[in-house]
């Protein structure tokens, strides 16, 4: 799977409130509703302006706090192809990858707003095309690229009605 | 090899041997979900097409929003007590309170897996159980199947010792703990809460713990039981569950962490992280509009005998306003009986239904622009009450009873001398 797309970087400590505000719990069951709020209160612009295969790169614990899957589902809605970032909470990265979005980490440093990325995530290499350089992700664990493989965790378990490792 | 309390609870789970760094997969006892990742939940549910395994065991929550205050919200609570009604789950609608606290009354047992589609379902890991927040996708997963995977983590044992000084509390020691290891310092662990101190703490006060496990990023909290536990279940009616969980002598801890619970002091989380804690007593010149005394962190009847001692025949500050949640109909009714609330009206408060209130920023307070609240809560994140524009300062319920009457952040050790 290669992605391709723009950089839009965020810093540490980006929290499920900050991607999916608490004040919109009511578009919780309207996602593409929601999704016009998608990081709006780190971003205001981020939503409107995002386009289709970009890039969320984030530096420490990307989408800490709450269990809100509604915060990785409107990240896919809005057309971001991955998260990158230096590290993730735990419940943000198993809901990301549940629902099918990539999520990598990554040194993001060198990585600015508005770089060229290209992703290729079976091999977990990242190309700053902006910058020429290359950055190495951590693997995926192996069950979750499978997952990401059949299109997330319901799409596994549809097709192999039960969960083995 | 030895195992730490995660360790056994997941290997007897799985039938295996599992230790720290295993991806497995385990039988759960209990799933929850709420009124705002429910409605997600069930549609994960109904696009697998498949019934619910133990219904018995899968539990609704409308506590959230809870009466709703929206139309769009009528709608995603139809949705769950639709889906209760003909999938046989059970549903716990609005007056009951907030799911951590009910399946600690009435479910959650020693030795058992609780997965919850709510990121503070770890508060059930004060009664000895493996319990972790998930998302809707996992939770539905493990609804239908009865089990679902787990990476097994590595564990932090905090090991506390001395006596909390008066006018500090358990919300001050997970602070402190918090303030320490730091936002993402327990990312993917397991913390295990040990020492005299825990031992001699009564369940309230681990279940302030548990909650907050996750506030360090930690998959979970945990504490072994002991006499404390047994006889919280012979109060609620299931001393019969009662089984001792505790970690092998010889169990591989990542960390240990040593704590002298007697050099604390009362402690407050800045804005707009949690691991910004600064003393209470630094911070007399910040201004509140709004005290929240609540939810699944201090919202206990024990948290609300503290607050009504310090606000007792006294009036709040005239501008800044106290709400007050209990967090759940229990937790109601006993402060009723005792004559709590009774105490809190005259003190000025408001009292809201048994719930979330405005902890996430749906209804029941929901602060202004450049507003600012001290909260019993486990969160400030910017925006987090509902108001990006506001700032959120956590707190214990002494701290937040004793500054509603001064109407700044106030040391409460001064009250209680
Ligand atoms: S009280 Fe707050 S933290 Fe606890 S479950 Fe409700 S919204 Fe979540």
């Amino acid at each position: 799977m290669i992605l391709k797309g723009r950089a839009w970087k965020f810093g540490d400590n980006i929290s499920t409130d900050l991607i999916a505000p608490g004040r919109y719990f009511h578009l919780r069951t309207n996602l593409p509703e929601l999704a016009k709020h998608t990081l709006e209160d780190a971003d205001p612009e981020f939503s409107k302006k995002v386009r289709k295969g970009d890039f969320i790169v984030a530096g420490e614990n990307f989408g800490l706090g709450s269990s809100r899957e509604h915060a990785p589902q409107i990240i896919k809605l809005s057309g971001v192809s991955a998260v990158l970032a230096k590290s993730f909470a735990r419940i943000f990265y198993r809901n990301a990858v549940n629902i099918g979005l990539p999520v990598l980490e990554a040194d993001t440093d060198k990585i600015d707003n508005g770089d060229k990325i290209e992703v290729d995530i079976e091999k977990g290499l990242i190309i700053n095309n902006s910058k020429d350089i290359k950055i190495r992700s951590q693997p995926l664990p192996e069950f979750m690229i499978k997952l990401l493989e059949n299109g997330g965790l319901i799409a596994y378990i549809q097709k192999y009605k039960d969960l083995e490792i | 090899m030895g195992k730490t309390i995660s360790e056994k609870i997941l290997s007897s789970h799985s039938k295996k041997d599992v230790y720290a760094g295993d991806i497995i997969v385990a039988n759960i006892d209990l799933a929850i979900a709420q009124d705002g990742t429910g409605p997600l939940t069930v549609q994960k549910i109904r696009e697998l097409n498949r019934a619910v395994k133990n219904p018995s065991k899968t539990i609704f929550f409308i506590d959230h929003a809870s009466p709703s205050p929206r139309k769009e919200l009528s709608d995603a609570h139809t949705i769950l007590r639709e889906f209760t009604i003909e999938s046989g789950c059970k549903l716990y609608d609005i007056g009951c309170g907030i799911s951590h606290q009910i399946i600690a009354e009435e479910y959650v047992n020693p030795g058992e897996i609780v997965i919850g589609a709510d990121s503070h379902t770890c508060t059930a890991g004060a009664l000895g159980a493996f319990a972790t927040g998930m998302g809707s996708t996992d939770i539905a997963v493990g609804m239908v199947l009865g089990k679902t995977w787990f990476r097994v983590p590595e564990t932090y044992k905090i090991l506390v010792t001395g006596k909390l000084p008066v006018g500090t509390y358990p919300k001050d020691l997970i602070l402190y703990i918090i303030g320490k290891l730091g936002a993402n310092g327990a990312t993917y662990k397991a913390l295990e809460f040990s020492g005299e101190t825990i031992e001699r703490m009564e369940m309230a006060g681990r279940l302030t713990l548990t909650n907050m496990a996750v506030e360090a990023g930690a998959k979970t909290g945990l504490i072994a039981t002991d006499k404390t536990t047994e006889e919280y279940l012979i109060r609620q009616g299931r001393g019969e569950k009662y089984v001792e969980i505790k970690p092998d002598k010889d169990a591989n801890y990542k960390r240990e962490i040593y704590i002298d619970a007697s050099d604390l002091v009362p402690l407050v989380s800045v804005p707009h992280r949690v691991d910004n804690v600064k003393p209470a007593s630094e911070l007399s010149d910040i201004k509140l509009d709004q005290v929240y005394i609540g939810t699944c962190t201090n919202g206990r009847i024990e948290d609300f005998r503290i607050a009504a001692k310090i606000l007792r025949g006294k009036k709040r500050n005239p501008e800044t306003r106290l709400i007050i949640a209990p967090a759940s109909k229990d937790v109601y009714e006993k402060a009723l009986e005792e004559g709590l609330i009774k105490i809190f009206l005259n003190a000025g408060a408001t009292i809201l239904p048994p719930g979330c209130g405005p902890c996430v920023g749906v209804h029941g307070g929901i602060l202004g622009n450049g507003e600012i609240c001290l909260s019993t809560q486990n969160r400030n994140f910017k925006g987090r009450m509902g108001n990006p524009d506001a700032e959120i300062y956590l707190a214990s319920p002494a701290t937040a009873a004793y500054s509603a009457l001064s109407g700044v952040i106030s040391d409460p050790q001064e009250a209680m001398l």
